[in-house]
């Protein structure tokens, strides 16, 4: 690679002050700030506070609501991530196919992306909402008891498939991007060696787009992971008996429900430990066997 | 002019009630300037406050919901009593001019009003007078106890006169710490924690355990339908889909405009047990440490204003909370406005009917936030069949004991 010099040496610097200054302000010094409280206990109040070691973390760690919390953001995860891709996969192969009115169907499924998340959630809870759904109102009309109030497994459906809804169409796009990439003579080949749709679409297409998938569970993991916030406070608030309750929603719950500030701060600790965990792990072992195209 | 925030959780006819009232007061000098600001829900409206208060910028006043008063009280030094904030305005706290369950609930085991009572609620019964008539009830006469509730409940659900009979918001509030109240059961030690902030809860006691189980046998048939945690169930109610509910006094607009042909009944009781008195749901108005004597004379003159029984009578009749003065309450009684809507003054007697005894002035826990959420837990897991009241019911208590235990020893 070539060296790249610059004879200014101040203009560097200025030129990337800007990002150093956001990073300070909205990463570095929350999270010293959240390591601080972690080894503090304190009233709600700040009036007495005191220095407790890894007290806050030896708590949260042998709480069975925390480890209930990992395996539900567990589930929520790969469940939203599945669904998401998946419905994404399926609309971008048959938008692919379309001749006519193209930009139009792409529009349409680009839309729920700019919708925010506590509307996504709002919208989902109206359709299904036992009380006054229009979906609830057709589910129980069929026989089928449908209550995601007091129904754990209904309530996590719910969530998922708003928090996978809202990210179709981001997956959407990457995917026909994707799709575009591959050369259409590859598949011309393969059609004249006698490969039918599926085939192709598994031999050749899918294993194509595996750099784009890649990068695609990536950025659905950490969606589902802190971006679906919204979702879960709206729909669920984490309930009923604690079914939905992700990791992020229960470092709101405890530190700004129950006041619990040190637990609190703990908890995102750890779940900064996680995140800087998984990312390393993605891009050291998983990305190296992705072959890029 | 010496600016006064208020910061508060209300929307909708409560919010204009708010910005008319500080109107009228600002209008009435000229030396204060009380400046309401929404912040959102109870509970957010308390967690800014808290923060504002850490980082040293807190409003004068701020309203505090009913289960964030004990999170207050633990805040020695954090706030300044109401009733010393009144004198420091140079009026005099006489306590018998307020209504005596709302000033209990607010105070100091001494006796010592900590916070101004700006909106009290009381849970009561309403009831839909086409559903008991189709399924061959009285219409006139709703049912007195929880038993009769229950059989009106299943009558109603299997005449098919409605989807479902019975649902209540709240849990909590309603079917718990005002149940204890009502019907005159210790919630917990320590006078419920108003004697002290040590409490051990004793809500596993036999008769909410007969209560939880009966409701958890008619969540079993549908004749009792889960509405959510806090006021969902009202929706249950006002879409004729439930034919009996227990809800706040407050939630009296929100039914009226629903169209449903409603009755109003007072909160069901145990023979031999209730009825005691209710406690005071909603908020009141609590002020911060660390402002001027200027801010806090202003603040006096403003809950001076709000004491007015023109005012207390307006607030009452309008909006559907009680009001906090007997002057207010007389002076509606003799306008006939009890006579022309019937049922209005059934949270008042609910609340005055008799002297609060040490199980019902009230229930104060510095965490009743976290320990509702706890019972909410298991109630949900009851209600969905995984458990029986009795093991719900032991369990909230144990996990409640152990969180109460944590936050004193904060």
């Amino acid at each position: 690679m070539q060296r790249v010099v610059f004879p200014n040496k101040i203009l560097p610097y200025l030129l990337v002050a800007p990002q150093i200054v956001l990073t300070i302000v909205f990463f570095f010094w929350p999270a010293s700030q959240a390591l601080y409280q972690s080894v503090i206990r304190e009233d709600p109040f700040g009036l007495k506070s005191g220095f407790v070691g890894f007290a806050n973390f030896s708590a949260v760690l042998s709480e069975a609501n925390y480890l209930n919390s990992l395996k539900v953001t567990v589930i929520f995860s790969v469940l939203t991530a599945l669904l998401a891709m998946g419905v994404a996969l399926l609309l971008a192969t048959a938008a692919d196919r379309v001749v006519r009115g193209k930009t139009f169907y792409r529009t349409l499924l680009i839309w729920p992306y700019a919708v925010a998340p506590a509307v996504a959630g709002m919208l989902w809870l109206f359709m299904f909402n036992p009380a006054m759904g229009t979906f609830a109102y057709m589910l129980r009309r069929n026989g089928f008891h449908w209550d995601p109030l007091l129904n754990g497994n209904h309530a996590m459906i719910l969530i998922v498939v708003a928090a996978a809804w809202k990210q179709i169409s981001y997956n959407f796009l990457f995917f026909v991007a994707g799709l575009q990439a591959i050369p259409k003579s590859l598949i011309e080949a393969a059609a004249i060696d006698g490969a039918r749709g599926t085939r192709r679409f598994w031999t050749i297409i899918f294993p194509l787009l595996a750099p784009t998938t890649f990068f695609l569970l990536v950025v659905n993991t950490v969606y589902a992971f802190f971006d679906t916030f919204g979702i879960i406070h709206s729909v669920t608030g984490g309930g009923p008996a604690r079914a939905t309750e992700t990791l992020v929603y229960k470092v709101y719950n405890d530190g700004f429900v129950n006041l619990n500030l040190g637990s609190s701060a703990a908890q995102s600790v750890i779940l900064m430990a996680i995140v800087i965990g998984l990312t390393a792990f993605q891009f050291r072992f998983v990305e190296k066997r992705v072959h890029y195209g | 002019a010496t600016e006064l925030q208020w910061w508060h959780a209300m929307t909708g006819a409560n919010n204009e009630m708010i910005e008319e009232l500080t109107k009228e007061f600002n209008e009435s000098q000229s030396t204060y300037k009380v400046v309401p600001v929404f912040k959102g829900t109870y509970p957010e409206t308390l967690n800014a406050g808290i923060a504002a208060f850490r980082s040293k910028q807190p409003p004068a006043i701020i309203q505090v919901f009913d289960a964030g008063s004990g999170t207050m009280m633990a805040a020695e030094g954090a706030i300044v009593p109401a009733a010393e904030i009144l004198q420091k305005g140079g009026f005099t706290f006489d306590k018998s001019q307020y209504l005596p369950g709302i000033v209990a609930y607010y105070s100091k085991p001494d006796g010592t009003m900590l916070s101004f009572p700006y909106n009290s609620s009381s849970p009561i019964l309403y009831y839909n007078k086409d559903a008991f008539q189709k399924a061959g009830l009285n219409v006139d006469n709703p049912p007195k106890t929880w038993p009769e509730v229950f059989e009106a409940a299943k009558k109603i659900k299997t005449s098919g006169a409605a989807p479902c009979g019975m649902t209540s918001t709240w849990l909590t509030w309603i079917q718990t710490e005002n149940f204890a109240a009502w019907n005159n059961v210790p919630y917990g030690t320590n006078e419920n924690g108003l004697g002290g902030t040590d409490v051990k809860l004793q809500i596993n006691a036999p008769l909410y355990v007969e209560h939880f189980q009966a409701i958890a046998d008619l969540a079993k048939d549908g004749a009792f339908r889960y509405g959510g945690r806090t006021s969902e169930a009202k929706q249950l109610f006002t879409s004729g889909e439930c034919a009996i509910l227990t809800e706040s006094s407050g939630g009296l607009g929100d039914i009226a405009k629903s169209g449903v042909n409603y009755g109003i009944g007072q909160l069901p009781y145990y023979e031999g047990h209730g009825p005691q008195n209710t406690i005071p749901g909603g908020a009141s108005l609590w002020v911060f440490a660390g402002k001027s004597d200027e801010e806090y004379k202003g603040v006096a003159e403003f809950f001076n204003f709000l004491s007015q029984t023109e005012i207390q009578a307006k607030l009452h009749q309008v909006s559907g909370y009680m009001p906090v003065t007997m002057a207010a309450y007389e002076e509606t009684k003799k306008s006939g406005f009890y006579e022309k809507n019937p049922g209005r003054e059934t949270p008042l007697l609910q609340m005055m009917g008799k002297a609060p005894t040490e199980n019902s002035k009230g229930v104060r826990l510095v965490n009743l936030p976290q320990v509702r959420d706890i019972l909410n837990e298991e109630f949900e897991a009851m209600l969905s069949g995984q458990q029986d009241a009795k093991t719900a019911l032991d369990k909230a208590v144990e996990r409640g004991n152990a969180a109460i235990a944590a936050a004193i020893s904060n």
